[in-house]
């Protein structure tokens, strides 16, 4: 496990490159940096120099006779020009590489919602972190619950947009184990900043051990841990605390049991229905003095990890 | 053909000395707050648009300071997540929508175009002081929303966040749509001035270069702002009727959305730099005492930045469009940099055996140079596609687009206040501390967002309230950068105030500039010019004369004078 102390990136542009594509992305910026740097000393230079060598003194007025010469000003349109079209090609390619993922990549479900990820594996499991495996395509087919969110991981120099009602694709391949940020980039409300994962790099032979294991929570665990490991994953503690603390959501602190006020003026009991209910559909029965931001999940949660959640707000007294 | 002027009809004496002239100035032709309310007089309006944009300004700007603080630390510094979500919301909406887009052609182009162009007013002076009205309507909309629900959708109000978040959308939509009519009123308003109200001899080629780029905004702001209206339309239809045009909860589409946003707003992009490059070339050209070099050159890049500017909006969303529609926006965008180009080359050509005074606007017109040359190189990154998928939304397009809008079109704006203030309010001002104040702002500026640059290429997303550990060191820096431009901004306000306090008396032409606005007293009277100005080349500036007591350039006597090739069409 040596390689998951990697040092970070040496360079001072662009973070640590764990991808098959950043090397490709690192070069096109380094291609752009290098023009972009003469030109910049070219001007910069020019510039100075013209200042200081005919800074006005007493007396002598301008002596440039030329005001237009259009020979040098075509010059100056068609280098560039020409220049431009190598960044643009250069940019092109490593695009392609970046659109096109190969036939055998490993898929995963990606659904992003108001501020968690939820990963998707092929047997169902649902992770709030990304794990696959090294060395191997890995496409993430991606769609949204709510509003626009963008999965960006700066170490594979990916990033595409996640919509609601469509779906979009990612792909990359990790080149080496470790842990790397994950983020949302594309902003989406209060805690945009904290719709932050990470993907989780797996040397060879180890993805399939960690997701078999990792799977299997419902049955290794008691429901109320399981409960209380769902409510981690899945994004229940971005808005509800355990602590009695105020969050954009009712605290789960001793709410079993309770008498609460809805926003109709209607009273309900917080018993297993309603928590049930309101997993389901957020919104039929919403709280008073909180605002109808909670995404549904219908569909995403089995009726045994609802279970086990119930169990969890029950253990909370 | 007429650089030669008529040796009779040589200017009258008195139209260009300071001293007491047969027709009081604008300032004090009429008094009283009825004779400001009610002005049709384009410089009033545009001292008004000064007013309203400047304190727009300083409403933006405290906001930038309050959100660089709160990023000081990772997690809660100053405020919580949906304060800080607030604030830079309407950070850019305020900055764009009220400062930026209205400061160059609405506040001093306002004032400046007819007294350049040699007319008595604006073609349509009943409507000039209406976009007031509107601009001043449209903000009042925008500001509501802050005192109502909030605005924080970002500046963009992408959808479906727009219309489903619980903050004031509307209110502030509508404030924007308002805002956009101002802003097409003054672009018919210049398109009609420029077309109908020169003065004999004022042929196109003989326009200064600041009305070349103010014709090239009016076309914009006329074109593309509707659409802007007509997207916010939608928007509030789906907001508040349920009609579905962009979430897909409705059957609509969210990316239609920032088709039609960008349509106008990256055409809006040129709205706001076009006119600071027109200023730029008046000051480049002014202060190096020889005219511009390849002024057709500059003409028809104006022109061909504003037609090429409608094509690349699409590289707003190489994240989210085709991969096919992305080569295509990628290719048409590098396009849009060689007209650029050719102004920046052009500029330092200018400069070459020219005669270069410092003075404090040509400070500032050196530092936009500078400053908007890195703003459009950076450009190259986010234009290539392999790079723009990684640096999309971080903080390398922040510092980018800071870059080109402040340290572009607000350098522009600053060293154009320091140009025409002479002549706005007939005082001088300290060269002194005018010169300090750029000095600052030029190091503050860059302290501040250089290090954005490096930010968000390290994977730094934009819009974040908290932030990975990693990256506090930088943003430590960039938030002390920002206080020092900060002092910058109020020194140089400070300048500013002093003036009108103390400052001593402008002449008529301080800077032996050859452009119209110069012939005629400073402050101008009412109807601009006492005798009708006599038109020849605007960068011709050989003739005129420094007067030692006074401090005015003054046309030499008339002899008959070469010509030199840049003026033979007429």
């Amino acid at each position: 496990m040596s390689a998951f102390s990697m040092p970070a990136s040496a360079r001072l542009w662009m973070p640590e490159s764990a991808s098959t594509a950043a090397q490709q992305v690192d070069w096109v910026f380094d291609v752009v940096l290098v023009i972009c740097t003469i030109f910049f000393v070219g001007i910069t230079g020019a510039l100075v120099a013209f200042v200081v060598r005919y800074r006005r003194r007493e007396g002598t007025p301008a002596t440039r006779q030329l005001h237009h010469h259009t020979g040098l000003e075509v010059a100056w349109s068609v280098i560039p020009g020409i220049l431009l079209a190598v960044i643009f090609i250069v940019g092109l390619t490593g695009f392609m590489q970046l659109t096109t993922p190969p036939e055998d990549a490993y898929e995963v479900g990606v659904i992003g919602k108001k501020w968690v990820w939820a990963f998707q594996y092929p047997n169902g499991y649902i992770d709030d972190t990304l794990h696959v495996p090294v060395d191997q395509p890995v496409m993430l087919n991606m769609t949204s619950d709510d509003v626009i969110h963008s999965m960006y991981i700066p170490a594979f120099r990916v990033k595409r947009d996640v919509i609601p009602g469509r779906y979009t694709k990612l792909w990359f391949e990790a080149t080496k184990p470790g842990e790397f940020n994950l983020f949302c980039a594309e902003y989406c409300g209060t805690k945009h900043s904290n719709m932050i994962s990470s993907v989780v790099v797996h040397p060879p032979g180890e993805f399939d051990r960690w997701l078999e294991k990792a799977s299997n929570f419902l049955e290794t665990m008691s429901p109320a841990e399981a409960g209380k490991l769902l409510y981690k994953r899945r994004g229940c503690a971005q808005c509800h605390s355990v602590d009695g603390s105020q969050m954009a959501g009712p605290s789960f602190l001793a709410a079993w049991g309770q008498t609460a006020v809805l926003d109709d003026g209607s009273t309900v009991e917080v018993d297993a229905n309603y928590i049930r209910e309101s997993i389901l559909e957020p919104q039929s029965k919403a709280r008073a003095g909180y605002r109808k931001v909670m995404p549904t999940y219908q569909g995403q949660l089995k009726d045994e990890e609802i279970s086990a959640l119930i169990e969890f707000i029950k253990s909370l007294k | 053909m007429s650089t030669t002027l008529p040796p009779t009809t040589r200017l009258p004496e008195q139209a260009w000395k300071s001293e007491p002239i047969s027709e009081p100035d604008y300032l004090r032709n009429k008094r009283g707050i009825m004779s400001w309310v009610y002005t049709l007089d384009h410089k009033r309006i545009g001292v008004m648009y000064l007013i309203g944009i400047l304190t727009a300004f300083l409403m933006g700007g405290v906001m930038a300071i309050l959100v660089r603080t709160e990023l000081l630390s990772p997690s809660r510094t100053i405020m919580g997540p949906d304060a800080y979500n607030h604030m830079f919301t309407l950070h850019g909406a305020i900055m764009t929508f009220l400062f930026i887009i209205p400061s160059i052609p609405a506040a001093l182009g306002n004032f400046i175009l007819p007294i350049m162009l040699g007319a008595k007013d604006v073609a349509f002076p009943r409507m000039n002081l209406a976009s007031w009205y509107l601009w001043v309507f449209g903000a009042v909309f925008l500001i509501a929303a802050m005192a109502l629900n909030g605005l924080d959708t970002g500046w963009t109000f992408y959808t479906p966040y727009s219309t489903t978040t619980n903050s004031s959308v509307i209110s502030a939509t509508l404030g924007v749509f308002i805002l956009g009519f101002s802003s097409i009123f003054t672009g018919i308003n210049f398109i009609a001035t420029v077309h109908i109200m020169r003065p004999k001899g004022m042929t196109w080629f003989r326009m200064p270069l600041f009305l070349w780029s103010l014709y090239s905004t009016a076309i914009i702001q006329v074109l593309a702002t509707p659409v802007l209206g007509i997207t916010l339309l939608l928007l509030i239809a789906e907001r508040a009727l349920g009609i579905g045009f962009f979430d897909p909860k409705l059957g609509g589409d969210p990316v239609l959305y920032q088709h039609f946003f960008w349509f106008y707003s990256h055409p809006a992009v040129y709205i706001m730099i076009l006119p600071a490059m027109g200023v730029i070339s008046e000051l480049i050209s002014t202060f190096s005492r020889t005219p511009i070099f390849g002024y057709r050159f500059m003409c028809y890049s104006a022109i061909a930045i504003a037609f090429l500017g409608f094509l690349v909006w699409g590289h707003h969303m190489f994240t989210s469009e085709s991969a096919m529609a992305a080569v295509i926006f990628s290719a048409l965008t590098f396009s849009v940099s060689i007209p650029s180009g050719i102004k920046v080359f052009n500029w330092l050509a200018t400069l070459y055996k020219g005669s270069i005074s410092l003075t404090t606007p040509m400070c500032f017109a050196l530092s936009f140079i500078l400053l908007f040359t890195i703003g459009g190189l950076t450009g190259l990154f986010l234009g290539a596609l392999a790079t723009d998928i990684h640096l999309h939304d971080t903080y390398f397009v922040v510092a980018h687009f800071h870059y080109v809008m402040m340290g572009g079109s607000l350098m522009a704006f600053i060293g154009g206040m320091f140009y025409w203030w002479p002549k706005l309010f007939g005082k001088m001002y300290s060269e002194f501390w005018g010169r300090i104040s750029c000095l600052i702002i030029f190091i503050g500026f860059n302290w501040t967002f250089f290090p954005q640059f490096i930010l968000g290429s390290r994977g730094m997303p934009r819009r974040f309230y908290d932030y990975k550990p990693e990256y506090q060191g930088l943003h430590v820096i960039s938030t002390s950068g920002a206080f020092f431009l900060g002092i910058g901004l109020i020194l140089c306000a400070a300048v500013f105030l002093h003036s009108l306090w103390r400052g001593r008396r402008a002449p008529a032409n301080p800077w032996g500039a050859a452009t119209l606005e110069w012939q005629t007293a400073s402050p101008p009277p009412l109807h601009n010019f006492v005798d009708d100005p006599v038109v020849t080349d605007p960068y011709d500036m050989a003739d005129f004369e420094l007067q030692r007591d006074t401090g005015d350039y003054v046309r030499r006597p008339y002899t008959p004078s070469q010509s030199d090739g840049t003026e033979t069409q007429s």
